[in-house]
């Protein structure tokens, strides 16, 4: 769509231009030789130029070559490598495609694929041969072609136009822009000797009216159009190579031109003349559809018409848009607007005379109100029978309604003639107005209709002179009855009006809320799989289709995200068209031009140039999913689908980069406390030992012992901790008494405490825990090993049991510095290690670690706080009542 | 002169219990590998094994039954924590198991009281002391300094049971089904409970001393000490 703004400055190289270039890097290229009419050689020169580029060494193949028995080709394709055709099974009879997938295997440099705008066999991946093509140039392998002038999309119009044969296999001008044309060019006279002498092999279309279509006036005007289209191809791509550079001078304000469709057939006509003024104009294009109140009684046919011509825009090059309005003139008018358009096409309108007559023609009011906009007006074929409504029953009115309304009449006739006395027969008439608006605002117009003409009779058989008869014999009540009848069409089609502006107001209020709220709860979300589900759930809600969320798999495979309904499935035709969607980022399945078989549309969410997912959706009902006017709303619902979905990749990635930092951080604390605490053992126990040599003293004994000892330790607590981070803990769990456990690891810690003595404190009557027998040694041992390493020397450590209201909390106590005032919660943290201490203590800092790891790991808390009645740290286990054994038989244990 | 078999695959430990050994008054044999082991062991007629399961050529716990005998004491030497492992090394057969790294000193003492066991087989000792600790099973009387305790029917069981083992470890299961023989649901919490009570009854506040040692996961040892 045409944005706003002006355009780039000269000499500043055009974005979309340097984009087009950018996106052609890497791919292969595509060469076309055009011809104005069949039998003009082409495929004889395509053949030609490839065996003279094989001549320069280049790998050439054949992709697929129609010689038509034709001798003269046939001995050209002699010197090729073929690729063999693929035989696909069609009504029983055989049909020969090109093997795309052999073709993309083979990887040749270049490619020669015949007639460009074939159709392929139905179950084919593509429906058009171009697609195959493109995507033979996706990967990269070059491509030459042909095409006959009559096959390109927006030229099709105007060559059926003189030679009244239409070609349905056409190829959209977007493929001819991207490539190199080589019109293959011979004078008409000598193309009807040829056809004369039989060298002109003719599609059957052709045949049917070969001697119109090979006039030679045809021919003249064929090859002109093929000239002038090679001209413009070039024209486009130096513009293109122009702007990328940023060398154009004259390059300033584009003109945007905008195509109003309907939903008459002949909007397709409309969309191809409007790409020819664009092209002739050189500016961007967009097929404009204004959804008016009248949208809502379409029939599918309407519907689907609307939709083809929006997707033959788009293929064409142009962009589309949807835009609500209650009226046409007032939709285009404000489009023209934010668009900034300065050309718009519109067809000429069909309606009758008598519908200008009331409404005045959309045609006038727009070349009226739009003064700054270029009015193109074309003739539209002429519209054939009227289609049936879809609402037929809701224009008629229930028949509830009319029951309502003669009981209405009814009860103004009994009223008005008590009142007749008092009311003379100009206010009867008013009272009938009554029945009349109640009628036509609440059932519509033909009810108002029913309600008037009721009415009328009443009025005139009561109370009309002559009473009793339907006859007027005053001229004046004529007057009256003609006045009932018009205030009742006008009174319905206003509030018809009225009613279905307020539709379409809270139609388009309520897809805005549910837009809003989906983008308001969505944004809530910060787990990718409730994301996705919630994605499907309000896409099934919004559009009312089901469903599917996939991403990419392993390999090949789809990795199901989510699905709105659990029950879905997904054939082979709907898998490869998903993969199709993620693999190539275009919308692929039904409705679209890629595996169209599939009961499923796969709508690719994008982030920057990758695909994160792609949104499956299919109708409840067979048919298309979404009908033309919920295109914006999916792809509304698309766009922010894909941004929720990156935000949690973002996010992810985040979370990722931060434990790795934090694991890096923990890398660099653990080589350097293993260079410091290994070593310094290490040392301590080569110099000893070294010592021994000379001096038999037992302190060098003890040294070793110790330093030994040390290095013991910290290795099992890097082997502990290892564990921890590995995730690798398994518990086995029993019950335990804590006095046996302490007694255990008094045990082992008993060189760690030296002269400090250990005094366990429990109450006889301590209940058991459940914990790890192994785990909860560690936890001990390392509390003991620091209040070893940190309490005075000669001091005692008190371990304290108490059950405080069902949980039971162990107390490590001990007399010395205690720990620095408000980094309690840090002393927990790996390699942290009580700082400012004048003392040279051993120790990596990994105890305190462990025991908050290992407690954790058991469902355990541990508090550190400074003593408050001495100097002195307490560090305390906590077994909430969960992990407190009870009950345990007394009689059982004397 | 007693004959012990060390079975490591690391020489250095081989040459460390060697040298302990030798320098204890045992005579020793060395295998490395699990095919050494069984060999030496026919031909060496050792009376104890000294086996560290971490064997080049197979898993050294397979060996515990082979090397077994009724006269053939087998001590596993396994490292730290390996809880499963010594569980499974004393239900194949194995005397008791010293954890690596070890202390010599307590490694020949664990050696002592194995090869003791394997040799008093059958016999019934009337009276088993440690530290001020008294035990007399003909009498069921317990004594610490001198002074008789009062210890309940299950306590006592628990304590003679290992008391008949003093230095070795004796495994929770073998204390349950003897002390709760006839107890039809017999719970390893009343085993703790009994413990927690002897420690109570028999040991000083201070668990540093504690004579009777919690072996993590697997049973408890009575300390053998002298008076």
């Amino acid at each position: 769509m045409a944005t706003a703004g002006s355009g780039p400055d000269p000499g500043r190289p055009d974005p979309d231009a340097l984009l087009r270039a950018a996106a052609q890097e890497g791919r292969g290229r595509l060469k076309i030789f055009l011809g104005a009419a069949p039998g003009v050689g082409k495929t004889y020169e395509m053949l030609s130029e490839g065996a003279a580029r094989k001549r320069d060494g280049v790998d050439v193949v054949i992709g697929v070559v129609e010689t038509h028995g034709r001798a003269e080709t046939e001995a050209l394709t002699r010197g090729h490598e073929v690729i063999a055709r693929r035989a696909v099974p069609y009504e029983g009879r055989m049909l020969d495609e090109m093997d795309l997938d052999a073709v993309l295997a083979r990887a040749p440099r270049l490619v020669l694929v015949d007639e460009l705008a074939h159709t392929n066999a139905p179950g084919s991946r593509h429906p058009k041969r171009f697609q195959d093509v493109e995507e033979l140039l996706a990967a990269g392998i070059d491509v030459y072609s042909t095409v006959n002038i009559q096959h390109v999309e927006s030229l099709n119009d105007v060559v059926a136009s003189f030679t009244r044969v239409r070609v349905r296999e056409t190829v959209p001008d977007s493929v001819l822009e991207q490539a190199e044309i080589e019109v293959v060019d011979i004078p008409p006279d000598e193309l009807i000797e040829r056809l004369k002498a039989g060298k002109v092999y003719l599609p059957a279309e052709a045949t049917r009216a070969l001697g119109h279509f090979f006039s030679k006036s045809n021919l003249s005007a064929l090859r002109e159009l093929a000239l002038r289209r090679a001209a413009q191809a070039v024209d486009a791509r130096m513009l293109d190579d122009v702007r990328a550079l940023g060398l154009g001078g004259t390059w300033a304000g584009t003109d945007r031109i905008v195509v109003a469709i309907n939903e008459l057939p002949g909007c397709d006509g409309l969309v191809r003349a409007a790409k020819r003024v664009a092209d002739g104009l050189r500016g961007p294009w967009t097929a404009l559809f204004v959804e008016t109140p009248r949208v809502q009684g379409f029939t599918a046919a309407q519907h689907a018409r609307v939709a083809a011509v929006m997707t033959l825009a788009a293929q064409l090059g142009g962009a589309v848009a949807t835009v609500p309005a209650p009226n046409v003139v007032d939709g285009i008018k404000a489009f023209l607007a934010d668009a900034r358009a300065t050309q718009l096409v519109v067809g000429k309108s069909q309606r009758s005379r008598w519908f200008e007559l009331r409404h005045g023609s959309v045609v006038d009011r727009l070349v009226r109100d739009t003064p700054d906009v270029t009015v193109h007006v074309l003739p539209m074929p002429p519209a054939g029978p009227p289609e049936r409504s879809a609402r037929v029953a809701g224009a008629w009115g229930s028949p509830a309604g009319y029951a309502v309304t003669t009981g209405l009449v009814a009860a103004v006739t009994a009223l008005a003639s008590t009142l007749f006395q008092v009311l003379n027969l100009g206010n009867v008439a008013l009272l009938y107005l009554l029945p009349v608006m109640a009628a036509a605002s609440l059932y519509g117009l033909r009810t108002g209709l029913y309600a008037g003409l009721a009415s009328t009779l009443a009025y005139n058989f009561f109370f009309l002179p002559p009473t009793g008869t339907l006859t007027v014999s005053d001229p004046e009540n004529v007057v009256s009855i003609v006045v009932l009848l018009s205030i009742a069409v006008a009174t319905s089609q206003l509030t018809a009006r009225v009613r279905a502006q307020a539709d379409l107001a809270s139609r388009s209020a309520r897809t805005n809320a549910t837009l809003a709220g989906f983008l308001r709860q969505i944004a809530t979300v910060n787990d990718a799989d409730a994301a996705a589900q919630r994605i499907c759930d309000d896409v099934r809600q919004l559009l009312d289709v089901r469903a599917v969320l996939l991403g990419p798999g392993e390999g090949i495979a789809l990795d199901i995200l989510a699905a709105s309904d659990p029950d879905y499935r997904l054939e082979t035709v709907d898998s490869a068209a998903a993969r199709w969607a993620l693999d190539t980022g275009v919308a692929a399945g039904k409705g679209s031009g890629t595996l169209a078989a599939s009961e499923w549309l796969f709508q690719p969410l994008h982030a920057g140039d990758r695909v994160l997912a792609v949104l499956g959706i299919a109708s409840e009902r067979a048919g298309n999913p979404v009908r033309a006017d919920q295109l914006p709303l999916l792809s509304s619902l698309v766009d922010q689908a894909a941004l929720v979905l990156e935000r949690l990749r973002l996010q992810t990635e985040m979370r990722d980069v931060d434990a790795v930092r934090m694991r890096d951080r923990l890398r660099s604390a653990l080589l350097s406390s293993v260079s410091h605490d290994l070593r310094t053992p290490l040392t301590a126990v080569l110099a000893a030992a070294h010592q021994l040599r000379h001096d038999r003293s037992p302190d060098l004994i003890t040294t070793i012992e110790t330093e030994a000892q040390r290095l013991d330790r910290f290795v099992a607590n890097l082997l502990d901790m290892a564990r921890v981070e590995a995730g690798a803990l398994t518990l086995a769990v029993e019950p335990i008494d804590l006095g046996d456990a302490v007694a255990g690891a008094a045990n082992d810690a008993r060189r760690a405490l030296g002269d400090r003595a250990v005094r366990l404190d429990v109450p006889p009557d301590l209940p058991l825990v459940r914990a790890d027998p192994t785990l909860l040694h560690h936890i001990l041992l390392n509390l003991l090993e620091n209040a070893g390493r940190y309490a005075d020397p000669g001091t005692t450590v008190l371990v304290e049991g108490r059950n405080r209201q069902g949980e039971l909390r162990l107390s490590v106590v001990d007399h010395g510095p205690g720990l620095p005032p408000g980094r309690e919660a840090e002393l927990f943290e790996t390699f942290r290690r009580v700082e400012g201490s004048d003392r040279a203590v051993g120790g990596t800092g990994l105890g305190l670690a462990i025991v908050k790891a290992f407690s954790e790991a058991m469902g355990m808390s541990v508090e550190a706080a400074n003593r408050t009645d001495a100097a002195g740290a307490r560090f305390t286990l906590v077994f909430p009542a969960a992990l407190v054994v009870r009950d345990v038989a007394v009689d059982r244990v004397i | 002169m007693a004959t012990v078999l060390v079975v490591d695959d690391d020489a250095a430990i081989r040459r460390l219990l060697r040298n302990t050994l030798v320098h204890a008054g045992y005579a020793v044999a060395e295998a490395a590998t699990g095919r050494d082991a069984l060999a030496l062991a026919g031909t060496a007629h050792p009376d104890a094994v000294l086996l560290d399961l971490g064997l080049p050529d197979r898993d050294g716990l397979g060996l515990v039954p082979l090397l077994a005998a009724r006269e053939r004491a087998v001590l596993v030497v396994s490292a730290r924590d390996a809880t499963e492992e010594k569980v499974a090394a004393l239900d194949l057969g194995a005397d008791d198991y010293v954890s690596k790294p070890f202390d010599t000193d307590e490694l020949l003492a664990r050696l002592r009281v194995a090869l003791r066991h394997r040799r008093d087989a059958g016999q019934q000792p009337e009276r088993i002391t440690t530290g001020d600790l008294a035990i007399d099973l003909d009498r069921r009387i317990v004594t610490r300094g001198g002074a008789e305790l009062h210890l309940t029917r299950k306590e006592y069981d628990v304590l003679a049971l290992l008391a008949r083992q003093v230095g070795r470890v004796v495994m929770h299961k073998q204390l349950i089904e003897t002390a709760w023989s006839g107890d039809e649901d017999p719970r390893i919490e009343y085993l703790r409970i009994v413990i927690r009570n002897l420690r109570q009854k028999i040991e000083a506040p201070d668990p540093v001393g504690s004579v009777i040692a919690n072996e993590l996961g697997v049973g408890y040892r009575l300390l053998a000490r002298g008076a």
